[in-house]
């Protein structure tokens, strides 16, 4: 399979990196794991004059917990190393359990959580969960650094609020009050498939209370979406099957899915109703799973 | 970064060297050429074998310092200075490894075209996990499609080798002519 000619480069530090990525802009794509940005180049949809490889970027691949801030993890630890981590294991599994979800064992071994979130697709099935657990992101450039909420930086279809120029550094997971979360994929295999719908969420629970819950849709919009209606409808509320049966309809009521060869609208408006309920009543009663 | 050589098209390529299979590669490879390639191609290690090259089937794994990639997804310029396992290196001193002996065992092979790619992601998890449940292996090689579909007697075979069943006589047997 044919790969175009490009120019390599892979800069020491960050700094670097930014240097470069300010003098080339959009002639350059960032390579991370490599498993979207070589998959879109042999398929002759991507075709930079630039390759600008983060491989040597040591500092952008721990997961570690800062006091007072939450739990940073890099925008080059790849799915199987969120997988594997004891330490989000231990403080929300939801996250470990969805990379575990995401494709093969080889996909995980090489694709990074930075890829999976810059690549902007509403498919991508680590933002749904951090969007549900609050996260937001650091984009750096040589201009200096910006945070955002994850939930704010998709604007379409595979569309992004990400300048050329910039590289995501890393992704934070702030304290919280939320006592389980989880995400529920749905894909026509097992394995190795794209979610036709999935359902992420985060909820806290006080004495058979739903304080707050945040629903966040795959596949279900243009862009991962929040189902704003189903969460404000929750809140506050005695918790039962009845009212988490309502939210179901109502965030399949708000999403705005599209035909396609993986689902019909019907379908995943259908999907979405169920997998709502069902993440809800998993998070409520499980905790971070 | 891997010293650059520009030729007088200006045409760079990166001098690498990779570790594979125990011994040291320096190569010169151009910044687009795909391990899997530079493997079969420069190496002469043709066992990793090519079939979708878009990382969804499988038979191009090997292992990065020890964990199943899909080798037609890495650029060789990035494995530079990195630890590679094909196939070929599974197998020692004339001896089949466990897992191949007992896919012989079990009829685990039918066109052979997944084998390696098979064994490769079996032998890691092996490494990791010397006795997983069935639904370990299946999902160990969840990343390796056999489209003769014998995954029975692939999960059987991983599984036995798990357990040590493969008996000496069983070894003398399949070894390599």
């Amino acid at each position: 399979m044919n790969m175009p000619d490009f120019e390599y480069h892979a800069p020491e530090t960050l700094m670097e990196a930014c240097a470069l990525m300010a003098e080339l802009g959009k002639n350059a794509a960032v390579l991370a794991g490599g498993t979207d940005v070589l998959h879109k180049m042999k398929l002759g949809k991507l075709a930079p004059a630039h390759i600008l490889s983060l491989k040597r970027l040591n500092s952008l691949r721990d997961i570690r917990h800062e006091s007072g801030r939450g739990i940073v993890i890099g925008a080059l630890v790849r799915h199987n190393e969120i997988y594997n981590s004891p330490l989000l294991q231990e403080r929300f599994l939801s996250l470990p359990m969805a990379a575990h979800t995401m494709a093969s064992n080889q996909i995980c071994n090489l694709g990074t959580l930075g890829g999976n979130i810059v690549n902007g697709v509403p498919s991508a099935d680590l933002p749904p969960i951090l969007i549900a657990l609050n996260s937001s992101i650091r984009l750096v450039s040589a201009r200096g650094e910006r945070s955002m909420a994850l939930e704010d930086f998709f604007c379409g279809a595979a569309q992004t609020r990400i300048i050329p120029e910039e590289i995501l550094a890393d992704i934070t997971i702030p304290e919280q009050f939320t006592t389980g979360s989880t995400y529920i994929k749905f894909g026509l295999r097992r394995s190795g498939a794209l979610a036709v719908a999935g359902v992420a969420v985060s909820v806290e629970v006080e004495k058979n209370i739903l304080r707050a819950a945040r629903i966040v849709l795959a596949s279900a919009a243009p862009t991962v979406m929040r189902a704003r209606d189903a969460e404000n409808f929750l809140c506050g509320k005695k918790i039962s099957d009845e009212l988490l049966a309502q939210a179901g309809a109502m965030a399949a009521a708000e999403s705005r899915p599209r035909d396609s060869i993986r689902g019909s609208v019907e379908y995943r408006r259908n999907l979405v109703e169920v997998l709502t309920k069902r993440a809800l009543r998993k998070a409520i009663d499980k905790g971070h799973v | 970064m891997a010293q650059i050589i520009t030729d007088s098209n200006g045409v760079k390529r990166y001098l690498i060297t990779i570790f594979v299979n125990g011994d040291s590669h320096t190569l010169l490879v151009k910044g687009n050429a795909i391990l899997t390639n530079v493997l079969r191609d420069d190496l002469n290690l043709t066992g990793t074998k090519k079939g979708c090259e878009l990382g969804d089937c499988g038979s191009c794994t090997v292992l990065l310092d020890g964990k199943p990639v899909d080798s037609c997804m890495v650029l060789a310029v990035e494995a530079d200075g990195r630890e590679i396992t094909t196939i070929e290196g599974v197998a020692a001193n004339g001896r089949l490894d466990e897992i191949q002996q007992s896919m012989l065992n079990h009829a685990a092979v039918q066109c052979g075209y997944c084998t390696p790619g098979m064994v490769l992601s079996a032998k890691a998890l092996l490494t990791r996990n010397p006795h997983p449940s069935e639904r370990e292996v299946r999902e160990a090689i969840a990343g390796n499609l056999c489209r003769c579909t014998g995954y029975v007697h692939i999960v059987e075979a991983v599984l036995a080798a798990s357990r040590g069943e493969i008996t000496p006589a069983d070894h003398e047997e399949g070894e390599p002519q």
